[in-house]
This record gives C-alpha cells, sequence and structure tokens, in this order.
C-alpha cells in the first residue's frame, strides 16, 4: 500500500518542520516553526508530595471501604466512645499547621533578607515539631485510655479499626516529623531551598486534614 | 541548559557506590533485571516441577525431598505441595518478573534518558525502591524454608483459608505471613518506584520535549506508574490486614461458625469478600500493570524496524490511557460467582467488555501500522510480533471471559490460566525480550547474537503456542484448575494432553537458556555495536557513548526539536532525523 503524499510539499524559502503528531501523514503545523521554547517544569519536591499524597490517600480509602463492608457485613460490631483526649490531640495538631504557615511565611522574607534583620523563624518550626511531638504521645495516651477499658487490637472489629486507623496515621505523622526536622536542619545551615519547605508544609497539611477526616469517621462509625 | 541542580549527585567512585547501592537509575535499572532474570529462572523450575506432576502424578522427581522433606517423601510431590509450588510460581512470575522487568528494569534505565534528564528526581528513593524489592524477593523465598514451606492459597490468597492459620494446612501458618509481609514490602518498593516515574516524566523533560513528543514507551511507563502508585497502594493495607488476622487475633476475613478439622475457629465476623475486593481493585490494575509497559515497548521497536510512525501515535497513547482508567472498572470479572449480588456482575461485565474497544484499537493501530510497512527483521522485531500475536491469541478468550453467562462455566478452569498465561505471561515476556534485545546494544556496546536470537524466538513461539493454546481446550472440556492430579473420570481422558504440554514446557524451558548464554556471551564477547544500530530516533540513541555515561549526555542535556519518530524522511544520516538533531525535515518520501 502506498502512503503518497498527493500535493508536493510546499519548499518555500522558510524552513519547514514537519511536526504535528508525527502521525502518518506528518502534517505541516500552522507555524511551520521548531518547538524549542523553554517549557516551565515545576520542582520535582512539589510534583513528587502530590504523588506521595495520592498514594496515601488510596491507602486510607482502601482502609475506609474495608471499615465500612465489615461493620455492615455482620452483627458483632460494638459502638465504643472515643477517648476524649482525641479532640484535644486535632486541636493540637490544627495549631501545628497554623505554626507551620506562620514558619513557612516568616523563611521566606527570612530568605530574601538574607538571615539578616529578621527574627530566625526556626522557633516556629521548632513549635511546630513539639505541638506535633504532642499529638503522637496524646494518641499514644488515647490507646492507653482505651486499653484501660478493656479495647485492644482484637477485642471488636470497631476497636481493631480504631488501632489499625490511628497507628497508620501517626506513622505517616511521623515521618511528616522527620521531614520537619530536615527542613529545620536545612534552614539552620542555610541549605533550605523553598521547594522542600513547600513539599514538607503541604504534606503536614495534608496529614491533619487526614486526621480530621478519619475523627469524624471514627466519630460517625465506631 | 534546562535546570537539573536539584537531580544533579556526583559521579561514584567507589565500587560499592558505583555497582552496589548506587544512586544512577541505568545501574537500578540493571539490578532488577537480574532480579527478574532470578526471579524467572526461578518461578520457570517451579512451574517445571509442576508440569511434571500434573503429567505423571505418581513420578519421583530426583532430589525434590531436599527442597522439602515433607512436600515430597520419597521425591513424590504431596498435594498440597503442588499448591505451594504453584502459588510461589504465580507469586514470584507476577511480582517479581512481570512487573519487575518491563516496568523497573526498562524503565529505571530508558524513562529518564527518553526524557532528555541526567537521572531521576529522588535517586536515594530510588536506590531504595530496588533494594526494598530485592527484600521482599527474600522474604518470600525465605517462606521455602520455614517448617512447613511456603503458604498454598494462589497468589491471590483467598480468604478465609488464608486467614485462619496453621490449621488451614501446610504453609498456612508462617509461610502466610511470610507471603504478606514480602508483598507489603514489595508495594513499598514500587510506590517509591511509581514517585520516580511520575516525576520525571512530569517534571524533567529537556528543551522541546512536550508530552506529545515522548516516546510511546516512555507513555506506556508513565501510565504504568500511574496505575501502580494507585492500586499498589490498596494492596499494602490488604495485606497488614491480613497479616493481622494471623498474628494479633483480629478478624477482619474470617467469617463466623467457621469450622476446620473439626476445630471451631476462634475468629468471628469478618469478610471473606472484602479480601477479594480489596485484592482484585489492586488486581486487576496489576496485570494491566504487567502488559503496558510491553505495549510501549513493543510499538517503540516497532516503529524503529517499521522506519514509519503508528498509524496513529496520538490514539495509540489514548488507549493505553483509557486502559489505564478502565482497569479500575473492571476487577469484579474476577468475582462472578464470588457469591457477591448478581447485579454486580452486570455492573463489571458492562466495562470489561468496554475495555476489549481500547484493547482492539491498540492491536488494530499495530496491524494497521504494519501493514505495506517493510518491517526489518531482526530478534527485537520477531518478539515484538510475538507480542501482538500472544495479546490477541490471548485476549480474544476475554471477551468470553467477561461475560458472567459464559464465566460461570469456564471459571476455574484451564481456560482462565489460557488466557492469561497467553495475554500476560507470554505476551510480556516477549515484550521483555524485545526490549532487550533492541537496547541491549545501548546498554553494553555490545550487540546480542542475531542466529542465536532468532533460534530462541522460533523455540519460545511455538513452544508457548504448545504449552498455552491448548489450555483453552483442557477448559472448555472441564478440566478444573488448581488441581494437583485428574483423578475425576472426566478429566481423565485430558492427561494424555496434558503429558503433551508437559514435553512442550520443558522443551521451551531449556530453549531459554539459549536466551540467557547469549545474554551473558554478548556482554563481554559479542560484537562491537555502533552508536545508534537500529537508526533510531530516540534520545538514548544520541547518548555519546553506550553505555551512556554516568550523567547521560556527558553534560550536555540534548534539546528536542522534533517529534519521536521522524522516519521515512530525508535525514542527514539516512531515512530518519533523530529527535534532538537541529537539521530541518524539508519533504516527505513516499513509502513504496
Amino acid at each position: 500500500m502506498a502512503t503518497t503524499v498527493h500535493e508536493p510539499p510546499k519548499l518555500e524559502s522558510r524552513p519547514v518542520n514537519v511536526g504535528g503528531s508525527g502521525n502518518f501523514r506528518n502534517m505541516v503545523p500552522a507555524g511551520g516553526l521548531p518547538r524549542t521554547k523553554q517549557q516551565y517544569a515545576p520542582p520535582p519536591a512539589s510534583t513528587g508530595i502530590w504523588v506521595a499524597l495520592a498514594a496515601i490517600g488510596m491507602t486510607f480509602a482502601a482502609l475506609t471501604s474495608a471499615l465500612v463492608v465489615r461493620k455492615d457485613g455482620s452483627n458483632d460490631w460494638r459502638h465504643f466512645t472515643l477517648p476524649a483526649i482525641l479532640y484535644l490531640n486535632t486541636l493540637i495538631l490544627l495549631a501545628s499547621s497554623v505554626t507551620l504557615e506562620v514558619a513557612r511565611k516568616r523563611v521566606s522574607s527570612f530568605m530574601a533578607a538574607g538571615r539578616v534583620g529578621i527574627a530566625n523563624p526556626a522557633r516556629w518550626l521548632y513549635l511546630t515539631l513539639g505541638l506535633g511531638f504532642a499529638f503522637v504521645a496524646g494518641q499514644y495516651l488515647a490507646w492507653r485510655q482505651l486499653s484501660a477499658q478493656g479495647l485492644y487490637l482484637a477485642t471488636n472489629p470497631s476497636s481493631s479499626f480504631f488501632y489499625v486507623f490511628t497507628a497508620a496515621h501517626a506513622l505517616h505523622l511521623i515521618g511528616g516529623l522527620g521531614g520537619l526536622v530536615r527542613v529545620t536542619a536545612k534552614l539552620n545551615t542555610a541549605s533550605l531551598r523553598r521547594a522542600t519547605l513547600d513539599a514538607t508544609s503541604r504534606y503536614w497539611h495534608f496529614m491533619d486534614v487526614l486526621w480530621v477526616y478519619l475523627l469524624l469517621l471514627l466519630w460517625m462509625k465506631l | 541548559m534546562h535546570e537539573t541542580a536539584h537531580a544533579a549527585h556526583q559521579a561514584p567512585t567507589s565500587f560499592i557506590r558505583k555497582h552496589v547501592f548506587s544512586l544512577d537509575h541505568k545501574v537500578i535499572g540493571k539490578q532488577y533485571y537480574g532480579l527478574a532474570l532470578v526471579a524467572v529462572m526461578v518461578g520457570m523450575f517451579l512451574s517445571w516441577l509442576m508440569r511434571i506432576h500434573l503429567g505423571w502424578t505418581n513420578f519421583a522427581i530426583p532430589g525434590l525431598h531436599l527442597l522439602s522433606a515433607n512436600g515430597a517423601p520419597g521425591n513424590v510431590m504431596t498435594p498440597e505441595y503442588y499448591l505451594q509450588l504453584m502459588t510461589m510460581h504465580a507469586t514470584i512470575m507476577v511480582f517479581f518478573v512481570l512487573t519487575t522487568a518491563p516496568f523497573a528494569a526498562f524503565g529505571n534505565y530508558f524513562l529518564p534518558i527518553q526524557v532528555g534528564a541526567e537521572d531521576m528526581p529522588f535517586p536515594r528513593f530510588n536506590m531504595m525502591s530496588f533494594w526494598v524489592t530485592l527484600t521482599a524477593f527474600i522474604v518470600l523465598i525465605a517462606s521455602f524454608f520455614v517448617s512447613d514451606g511456603p503458604t498454598l492459597g494462589g497468589w491471590t490468597q483467598y480468604a478465609p483459608l488464608s486467614a485462619v492459620g496453621s490449621v488451614g494446612g501446610p504453609g498456612e501458618g508462617m509461610g502466610v505471613v511470610l507471603w504478606a509481609t514480602s508483598i507489603a514490602i514489595f508495594c513499598m518498593g514500587q510506590l517509591l518506584g511509581s514517585l520516580n516515574f511520575i516525576t520525571t516524566t512530569l517534571d524533567m523533560r529537556t528543551k522541546g520535549m512536550s508530552m506529545w513528543r515522548l516516546p510511546i514507551s516512555s507513555w506506556g511507563w508513565f501510565i504504568t506508574s500511574i496505575m501502580g502508585l494507585t492500586a499498589f497502594a490498596v494492596l499494602m493495607p490488604a495485606c497488614i490486614l491480613l497479616i493481622l488476622d494471623h498474628v494479633a487475633g483480629t478478624s477482619f476475613f474470617v467469617p463466623s461458625n467457621l469450622v476446620i478439622n473439626d476445630q471451631l475457629q476462634p475468629h468471628a465476623g469478618g469478610s471473606t469478600l472484602l479480601w477479594q475486593h480489596l485484592f482484585w481493585f489492586f488486581g486487576h490494575p496489576e496485570v494491566y500493570i504487567a502488559i503496558v509497559p510491553g505495549m510501549g515497548i513493543v510499538s517503540h521497536v516497532l516503529v524503529a524496524n517499521m522506519r514509519r510512525p503508528m498509524l496513529s501515535h496520538r490514539t495509540l497513547i489514548y488507549s493505553f490511557g483509557a486502559l489505564a482508567v478502565l482497569s479500575y472498572m473492571v476487577y469484579g470479572h474476577h468475582m462472578f460467582v464470588s457469591g457477591m449480588n448478581p447485579v454486580s456482575s452486570i455492573v463489571f461485565s458492562f466495562p470489561t467488555l468496554i475495555i476489549t474497544i481500547p484493547s482492539t484499537i491498540v492491536v488494530l493501530i499495530w496491524l494497521g501500522s504494519l501493514y505495506g510497512a517493510r518491517l526489518r527483521i531482526n530478534s527485537a522485531s520477531l518478539f515484538a510480533l510475538g507480542f501482538i500475536s500472544m495479546f490477541i491469541a490471548g485476549g480474544v478468550s476475554g471477551f468470553f471471559l467477561a461475560q458472567p453467562s459464559i464465566d460461570i462455566m469456564v471459571h476455574a478452569t484451564y481456560f482462565v490460566v489460557g488466557h492469561f498465561h497467553m495475554v500476560m505471561g507470554v505476551a510480556a515476556m516477549f515484550g521483555i525480550f524485545a526490549g532487550t534485545y533492541f537496547w541491549f546494544p545501548k546498554m553494553y556496546g555490545r550487540m546480542m547474537n542475531e542466529t542465536l536470537g532468532k533460534v530462541h524466538f522460533w523455540f519460545s513461539f511455538v513452544g508457548t503456542y504448545c504449552i498455552f493454546m491448548p489450555f483453552h481446550y483442557l477448559g472448555l472440556a472441564g478440566n478444573v484448575r488448581r488441581y494437583q492430579a485428574f483423578v475425576v473420570d472426566y478429566m481423565q481422558p485430558l492427561i494424555p494432553l496434558h503429558r503433551f504440554i508437559t514435553i512442550a514446557a520443558l522443551v521451551t524451558g531449556a530453549a531459554q537458556l539459549i536466551f540467557v548464554f547469549n545474554l551473558f556471551y554478548s556482554r563481554f564477547k559479542g560484537a562491537p555495536a555502533p552508536a545508534n544500530p537500529w537508526e533510531a530516533t530516540s534520545l538514548e540513541w544520541s547518548t555519546p557513548s553506550s553505555p551512556p555515561p554516568f550523567d547521560n549526555f556527558g553534560g550536555k542535556l540534548p534539546v528536542v526539536y522534533h517529534d519521536p519518530y521522524q522516519y521515512g524522511v530525508e535525514g542527514s544520516t539516512g531515512d530518519y532525523v533523530m529527535q534532538d538533531s537541529p537539521e530541518q525535515i524539508h519533504s516527505v518520501r513516499d513509502e513504496a
């Protein structure tokens, strides 16, 4: 089968680039000039963190559907009251997001001013870290309170999911704490890139939002 | 020049940094390839043991008792050990060969080069992903050596058998825990890999490289990594819940009032269907993760050998995307007879039939592009053709399996086994072979032996048809799958066919040694390869050396001027123009 171009290509004085979609007919694009414009690419850390958050979101979506199916599929689900400390922990985590945002904004002006004349925003990062650790400690206390009531991992499916969800969230949060430690260290050695700070902050805020979602889920279902 | 400071890392100096804990995506790709090579040898060996037992049930396989004294007393395989070997065969092949080689191995090596980058943006995560995957493999293999052997529940590990513990049979205690741990670790490795692939494709493309200028193989890896990100993120919590059922006494998957061996099981209230939903939500995208990179590689190889682009480059890529999106909606077709609401069967059957459309479009584009092209015949293009053949032959049975009314008859028979082995197993293997023969000159600077390659192809092509085509007949004749022997009257007449298949499998397996020999011989003694032996246009053929230098392009990143497949044009070096060549293309040459 011949692939014939019935009309000969117009050979003009200006160069003709055979571009388009690279398809069979090799049609000439309207502009006729090669595409060499510099493309904007976001920093990889920014894309990377969205990718990671998508995966983490899918993990918790899978656990959510497991909870729904398990609860509705049998009659052995026993409701229990969530330990009150969880609500305090939530406030602590929300506060840590606020302090992180303050830190982020101040870092920009700090770095722009060449690290002189403005107070080192690292204190806000330390505050965020402290609140984060306080959250994890509070979660551990919640676990202790539950076990004091005789509710362990295998006691009832409702308690199983409580421990699984809170443990999974806490583990990811501890990862976020590691990221914050890294950001603080880099700030103190003046090697912090904006993309790193933004990505770490995005992760932390996601953990916040995720916790609020989990609290609602556990409050409604458990 | 494109800003890549955030991805740059120093050239390694020590042996450990160069060859062991390497940050270089090329080394990591080769490490994945090596892992897949070892895994496929183990998986193939297990299949030989299975096939021998199926043909000659009471045959004493010499030395088998050394592998397991309980599983093969007097070298005769017990029924349980058959199931254990079958489970490990499938798990190793699906995870450590079909997901690892076309995606992690070739993708890691060539995606950064094809987009024109120095390396992936997160080299330490990349290195971690390989070592995590290797750890998963070691944990899985370790289950061979625990007291009662590996798990016997199939790679699908259906509950409640997988969740009740050692009362369920040999390997159902520690074997399942090791299996689930291994797979959870594997998921972690793949998530780290997908992170790098997606970010590389979106953010690391060199100047002039728009998304539509990416080669089809890059699109294949990109789309696969998106699927991998979402699918493996679901399997991981499922495996963790399974482990908790084993070690923590929870009842996610074990129902109430279950009596095994006259013992009432202590668990209660769990949902066995929940495991199936979680598993197959991952499981169906997984089979597309196994095949889409192969589709990308084969398309890329074929275009270079046809000397013209595909009929429609964009439609091909849109179809890959459609396959990826639809793959999440069809998973219930694995569960038509599971006892779920029959209305769900219709809900899943419909998208399953719809997904045949992009699959067919892809096949028709391949066939339409090949028609009239004077395809250059070499080992790579032969395996690419073989891929298409296998994909069609194996895929057609999918049209039937998509319909619940037919599936009820052939579910859990050899019809299904034939379907997935051809469309996924063999086709993906042929894709791996095509990629190997095509890219070996770039990876090692030497050509593989063409004669041996062609012998390898013909043995593999004819052999795999001889093995897997009869499976469809066996299934329709009622041959149940996952049986270790056929003692029922209506299956006994099928045993001679099983014996034929076994012999074909052993011969085809032996022929793979030709490939392994070719691989290692050519690595050291192969003919030196020219810089661009296939006269191909994509960026991997623009690297200053073969193998490429540490930073891929010798410090000078390419600038892309053209679409990826400028073949059949008047180029300065032949009938092609490379992507990064600034020469203008003035005319289109007629193809006779």
